[in-house]
């Protein structure tokens, strides 16, 4: 009835096994030798066109060589500053408010329903919004300032999740301490919470501005100029940002301008990769304070 | 003796659990394994079905012999050693992605060997077994998860049976249910004994004797007493079984 | 009511009873007037979308909008506002973004959590992530400088600026987005169901196949929705490589404009409040929004029934 049991035979299904292992390394391989050719390109490209001239001259319409990212970077430093000082402390304040205010509330379900729907709104729209709100209804024209706001609204939803995560690390045990020698939730959340959460917060808040960095879209959409010789010099001055001045010197098509943007984007990825680095550096630093 | 076991030593990291055990199970005859928690009873189970080499940074010495193959020789596929040593968990696994009659052809499936023709027939014949079939066989097309804790745990066994293997494993399997589960389950295991070699680990001193024809008395890590129940509950010869079984530590 | 000093971390408040609670009372409302900005978000965007298409929906009809092929909008003469071109450009860029994203992602995910030894994870998980922080127009110069001349060489008939570069390309993106979703739904399969399969015999691929997969499906279907929303809402690489001609088709090897593209393209150039490009572009993001907003409830439902399997 029974047959020897012979546990050394090929089992059926082992090739099959071993293509599925293959395809599956294929998967992960694929994107990745992408990527590598991607960045290759683009060093060999742009590296040429490095140097400090680069990176602080105006830019030109008909000399490639005499381009320069000098407005792009101020611009890009004016958004960081202006969508950091907006969005940070509404963000925090919003996920301070759904972690020690208000868990579990019907209110609370709403808030993060509107927070998952935002998150996954893209980009463009947010461009949109600013459009149709900051530089035209609040009159704001087509100003640094109209960018901060939309891109401020951008990554909102991601600096209130990350703070969220960071304040859910705090162990509850600490806040019933707390409250249980008379601190009123604001202290106890202000003394003992922010700051064992504050360097998640502010590793989430930097990959968040990371994100707002490299964003192109939205800024297109909500006026940031193609060319302009200057830096802003208020916030209600017109700008152009880093990804702004790739996207014009890609549209034309010399070979000249298309090293520049190269040449930009090798600047905008080093500047991600460093800003990337820090939150990292950061999480670590945290990570091994508390363990 | 269907499964011949020599010196095996089981370990997770360098905490070693099973420390050099002999022991041969008889076939086609209910074996079980008592001893308090922690005693290694469970990885000894695991072993015999190379499960316990799953787990990251577990090792394993020693020899087990199935009929005449070491399982764990060079040359053998841990995945067919599986094939014809089943087992069954303390805690009811049904497949929730599955309908009931899925669930029971399920390891056919996995191990390339299902026959759309053959199906109603083996599953009809697994649940009986199991001693499900009269309470399913109207809704074979449910999914596995919306039976009873002991109903589960019978769909596991019949999923079990179906694959016809040679031994059954059973680690704890009635800890997780009510007493009248319990009882059904031991009747059942009764009932197809002399067709399956099975080993069950039990916390459970009275499920030992009431099915098992052989009782294995394990402590930390050591094999003490081997023998017929009848005689190792009746004249146990160790003091450390005696002990154990009057429920002077547990 | 004063606030007892405890130790040496007196925990400072203003003594007065009354100004304490005052005090805190506004710090929660300034606090929950943060939380509700999400809300006032949510809703500024559809009151603009709303008001600034309204006046586009005024003199155009939706069968119009819906039902022509031929995007004109800004032309003298007889202008035509059917938003087919740009749906087409959109779906087709798409489909073919899906069609490389699905697989090599589920592909991905099924190799980190079932087969990849700890120290290859150590270096692919980091390494996918690099590549999901790569802002999308540096994808869109590659793709025109490099993807779309090496394809040349083995299609003939490939445009300059083409549906089928810019389709790869995102693709290409949302890999991560769809590996790391998918590794979690994975991951949430219990370790019980995993081990029955090996009890009965299984290998791991058919484990894969037959247990995890289906018990992760939920999970899957949501990171494929969501990647199917970040598709379509995708507008650098489409705006670069895709060429800039509202032409109502379906074949990559020609050009196209999405819809996140034909704004962009407007917004280069001067869009007065009120004129007729400023009106078109919010009436298509208005239709984009929708799309988006459509697949996100789907994906959001379908990850909360992989939630609630998971704790069953």
């Amino acid at each position: 009835m029974r047959r020897p049991i012979d546990l050394t035979a090929t089992r059926p299904g082992v090739f099959a096994e071993r293509a599925f292992v293959w395809l599956c390394r294929l998967g992960a391989a694929i994107p990745l030798t992408m990527l590598a050719w991607l960045l290759y390109r683009v060093a060999a490209a742009g590296v040429h066109r490095l140097s400090w001239s680069f990176l602080t001259d105006p830019p030109s319409q008909l000399d490639a060589g005499a381009a320069g990212l000098g407005p792009a970077l101020l611009g890009t430093l004016w958004l960081i500053v202006l969508t950091a000082t907006i969005a940070l402390p509404i963000g925090i304040g919003a996920a301070i408010y759904l972690e020690e205010y208000s868990r579990r509330s019907k209110l609370a379900g709403v808030l993060e329903l509107a927070i998952a729907n935002l998150a996954g709104v893209p980009s463009i729209v947010y461009g949109m919004l600013g459009l149709g709100l900051f530089v035209h209804a609040l009159a704001m024209g087509e100003t640094v300032i109209a960018g901060a706001l939309t891109l401020a609204l951008l990554i909102l939803p991601i600096i209130i999740t990350s703070s969220r995560e960071a304040l859910r690390t705090v162990k509850d045990g600490l806040r019933e301490a707390a409250l249980g020698l008379g601190a009123t939730r604001w202290q106890c959340t202000r003394q003992v919470v922010l700051p064992m959460a504050l360097p998640g917060i502010l590793t989430g808040a930097i990959l968040a501005i990371a994100r707002a960095i490299g964003e192109t879209a939205p800024l297109v959409v909500v006026g940031a100029v193609a060319f302009i010789l200057y830096g802003p010099d208020g916030v209600d001055a017109k700008y152009t940002a880093l990804p702004m001045q790739i996207f014009q010197w890609t549209s034309n098509p010399k070979r000249a301008f298309l090293d520049n943007a190269a040449a930009g984007i090798l600047v905008l990825m080093m500047t991600l990769l460093v800003i990337n680095g820090v939150a990292i550096w950061l999480r670590n630093r945290y990570q091994a304070r508390r363990s | 003796m269907k499964i011949t076991v020599n010196g095996l030593r089981a370990a997770f990291g360098d905490h070693e659990v099973v420390k050099g055990i002999d022991l041969a199970i008889p076939s086609r005859q209910i074996t079980a394994i008592i001893g308090p928690s922690g005693c290694g009873k469970s990885t000894f189970l695991r072993c015999l079905n190379r499960m316990h080499e799953l787990v990251p940074g577990a090792s394993r010495a020693g020899q087990v012999r199935l009929d005449d193959t070491d399982i764990y020789a060079d040359d053998v596929d841990p995945v067919l050693v599986r094939r014809w040593v089943g087992m069954v968990f303390q805690k009811p696994n049904p497949f929730p992605s599955m309908s009931i009659k899925d669930n029971v052809v399920a390891g056919l499936r996995l191990t390339h060997r299902y026959d759309r023709k053959d199906a109603p027939g083996v599953i009809e014949r697994a649940l009986r077994q199991a001693a499900l079939w009269d309470e399913v066989k109207d809704k074979l097309n449910e999914p596995g998860t919306s039976l009873s804790g002991g109903q589960q745990q019978r769909l596991c066994i019949a999923r079990a049976l179906a694959v016809n293997p040679d031994v059954i494993l059973l680690d704890e399997p009635c800890s997780a249910l009510d007493p009248i589960a319990t009882a059904r389950i031991e009747e059942l295991l009764l009932e197809i004994r002399r067709d399956y070699t099975m080993v069950i680990v039990t916390h459970n001193m009275g499920q030992a004797q009431r099915v098992a024809e052989h009782t294995a008395f394990f402590l930390q890590g050591e094999l003490v007493e081997f023998d017929t129940t009848a005689a190792l509950f009746g004249q146990p010869r160790d003091p450390r079984t005696a002990d154990y079984i009057a429920g002077r530590f547990g | 009511m004063t606030a007892p000093p405890v130790g040496r971390t007196a925990l400072h408040a203003p003594t007065a009873g009354r100004a304490a609670r005052w005090y805190e009372r506004l710090i929660e409302l300034g606090l929950a007037g943060c939380g509700m900005t999400s809300i006032v978000v949510t809703i500024g965007i559809v009151v603009i979308l709303a008001h600034e298409s309204k006046d586009f929906f005024a003199h155009v009809s939706l069968g119009e909008f819906l039902g022509s092929t031929k995007w004109t909008p800004i032309i003298g003469g007889r202008p035509s506002y059917g938003v087919w071109p740009l749906l087409s450009a959109t779906l087709t860029t798409s489909a073919i973004a899906l069609a490389v994203a699905i697989p090599l992602g589920l592909l991905a995910a099924i190799y980190l959590s079932e087969y990849a030894a700890p120290r290859t994870r150590r270096v692919i998980k980091p390494a996918l992530e690099l590549l999901a922080g790569v802002p999308t127009i540096v994808f869109g110069y590659f793709a025109i400088t490099t993807l779309t001349p090496a394809l040349r060489d083995y299609i003939p008939g490939l445009a300059g600026g083409n549906l089928l570069s810019a389709g790869l390309m995102m693709g290409i993106m949302i890999v991560p987005l769809v590996a790391s979703l998918s590794e979690d739904a994975i991951y949430a399969v219990p370790q019980s169901l995993r081990e029955a399969a090996a009890g009965l015999g299984g290998g791991p691929f058919e484990a894969i196949r037959r247990v995890i997969v289906p018990s992760a499906w939920s999970g899957i279907a949501a990171a494929i929705t969501l990647a199917a929303s970040r598709a379509i809402g995708e507008t650098m690489i489409v705006a670069i490589a895709a060429g800039n001609e509202a032409r109502f088709g379906f074949d990559p090897r020609q050009p196209g404009q999405t819809a996140t593209a034909y704004i962009v393209d407007i917004s280069k150039g001067e869009t007065p409040h009120g004129s007729v490009a400023y009106q078109t572009i919010f009436a298509v993001a208005a239709m984009l929004f929708v799309m988006t907003l459509i697949m996100n409830v789907i994906s959001h439902r379908l990850s909360r029934r992989l939630r609630a399997a998971a704790r069953a």
